[in-house]
């Protein structure tokens, strides 16, 4: 597999870490870092600066008997969470998001389907299907875009983009993301606001893509 | 500094090798070595994590069942729901134990981690796809030379942390204790995304010369 070369912004990782993230652009992250050794260990260096914060913190007094109730609970029954695992292209977090399924597929014409995956007032996220070859419609954004390669590749005027890179867009980018030749390209994407369609007949259809 | 705890009158005690065996890490039981090496909290999860200690547990308990309260008040919750917030994170560090590989984390991050998540999960009523849940494959073999080299580079950033001018430290803990997500913030007080942004960017770009290095492979 070729290299990862597009990489989430330390800034990005930092704030995910932190929990400062909406949930769909949290989520771009956790799969990127699932596929991305570099960004992993990033991430958890912030993770040290975290605990380091942790540890500084002046200790706040603790309710009588806190350390008995702790003891006690450690005994209690306990039902551990569904361990997630890869699925062929999609990584673990992704898995999370799907409950273990395979993806179910919305057709949006001209070959291109897509899943909502998460769509609230601070974001949405989508998996997105684009057949090789075939352009997505020229769009921009008013808020931040983040999209991650699963499978295939597709190139903008920011760069090309392949299995495991980010593109993290802002409003300013204008751009028309050319699925590469060959497998189709399946990406995640997370939108902070709806995206504009830049030509007339596909901003009609923007109200079908709900992105 | 997990050295300087070894009693010097048990040399052989199996967690505390002896001085001179610095030179003779690579030839030592890696397991041991890497014991001895690690901070005296992680040493504690260790011993939950392989022996199910609970005494090991109230140690760790004692050390950031207080400091968590602190930084969950911080986050606004309020006593009760704080305190019944760390009950739940440190029940979670008892049972997630066996996921702590000390390779990739010390105790203190791990734990910071776990607790941020619950935080949010909290917030939201729905949870982040976990990544505390996501298998990964193991590391390599504990490696005398890069936990050490680790260790300091830890030490490096705690004094690094200290160095900070005051307000500078306020707006670290701020990002990584008390902020909500952007979006959530903007709706809450009016303040457009990209100040938030820019102002949790500011304050690290201050220390990422001190944490670029713990990307170097």
């Amino acid at each position: 597999m070729r290299p990862i070369t597009h990489h989430i912004s330390p800034e990005l990782l930092a704030a995910w870490v932190s929990g400062n993230l909406p949930m769909p652009f949290a989520a771009v992250v956790a799969c990127h870092v699932a596929l991305c050794e570099d960004c992993h260990a990033a991430s958890l260096a912030v993770q040290f600066l975290g605990g380091a914060l942790l540890e500084e913190l002046p200790p706040a007094p603790l309710a009588t008997g806190a350390l008995e109730r702790a003891l006690v609970a450690l005994d209690a029954p306990w039902t551990p969470p569904p361990l997630r695992r890869a699925a062929g292209i999609f990584p673990a977090p992704l898995m999370d998001l799907l409950d273990g399924r395979p993806p179910r597929w919305k057709t949006l014409g001209g070959g291109i389907r897509q899943q909502i995956l998460l769509s609230e007032k601070e974001g949405s996220l989508r998996l997105l299907y684009i057949p090789a070859g075939r352009k997505v419609p020229q769009h921009s954004h008013k808020g931040m875009e983040l999209t991650l390669v699963l499978q295939g590749s597709f190139s903008d005027s920011e760069g090309a983009f392949g299995v495991g890179d980010v593109e993290d867009a802002d409003g300013a980018v204008d751009h028309q993301p050319h699925a590469g030749p060959g497998e189709a390209c399946i990406c995640l994407a997370a939108t902070d606001a709806p995206l504009r369609f830049s030509a007339l007949l596909p901003r009609l259809l923007q109200p079908l893509f709900r992105i | 500094m997990s050295v300087q705890e070894c009693p010097p009158t048990a040399p052989t005690a199996p967690a505390c090798p002896p001085p001179q065996a610095a030179g003779l890490l690579s030839r030592v039981e890696p397991s041991t070595v890497s014991q001895a090496l690690y901070s005296e909290t992680t040493r504690w999860l260790l011993a939950v994590r392989d022996q199910r200690d609970r005494d090991a547990f109230a140690n760790l308990f004692n050390h950031y069942a207080p400091r968590l309260t602190a930084m969950l008040l911080k986050g606004g919750l309020r006593d009760g729901r704080a305190e019944d917030l760390v009950q739940e994170i440190m029940l979670a560090v008892w049972h997630k134990a066996g996921q702590f590989d000390p390779e990739r984390a010390e105790a203190s991050g791990w734990i910071y981690r776990i607790a941020r998540n619950r935080h949010i999960d909290l917030m939201r009523r729905r949870s982040l796809p976990n990544e505390e849940l996501v298998e990964e494959a193991l590391g390599s073999e504990a490696d005398a030379f890069q936990i050490l080299a680790l260790e300091q580079e830890q030490t490096a950033l705690r004094a690094a942390l200290k160095s900070l001018a005051p307000d500078q430290q306020q707006m670290l803990q701020k990002a990584f204790f008390e902020e909500l997500p952007h979006s959530e913030i903007s709706l809450a007080t009016g303040v457009p995304l990209g100040t938030i942004k820019s102002r949790i960017r500011l304050g690290l770009a201050k220390i990422r010369r001190d944490l670029s290095y713990l990307r170097q492979p």
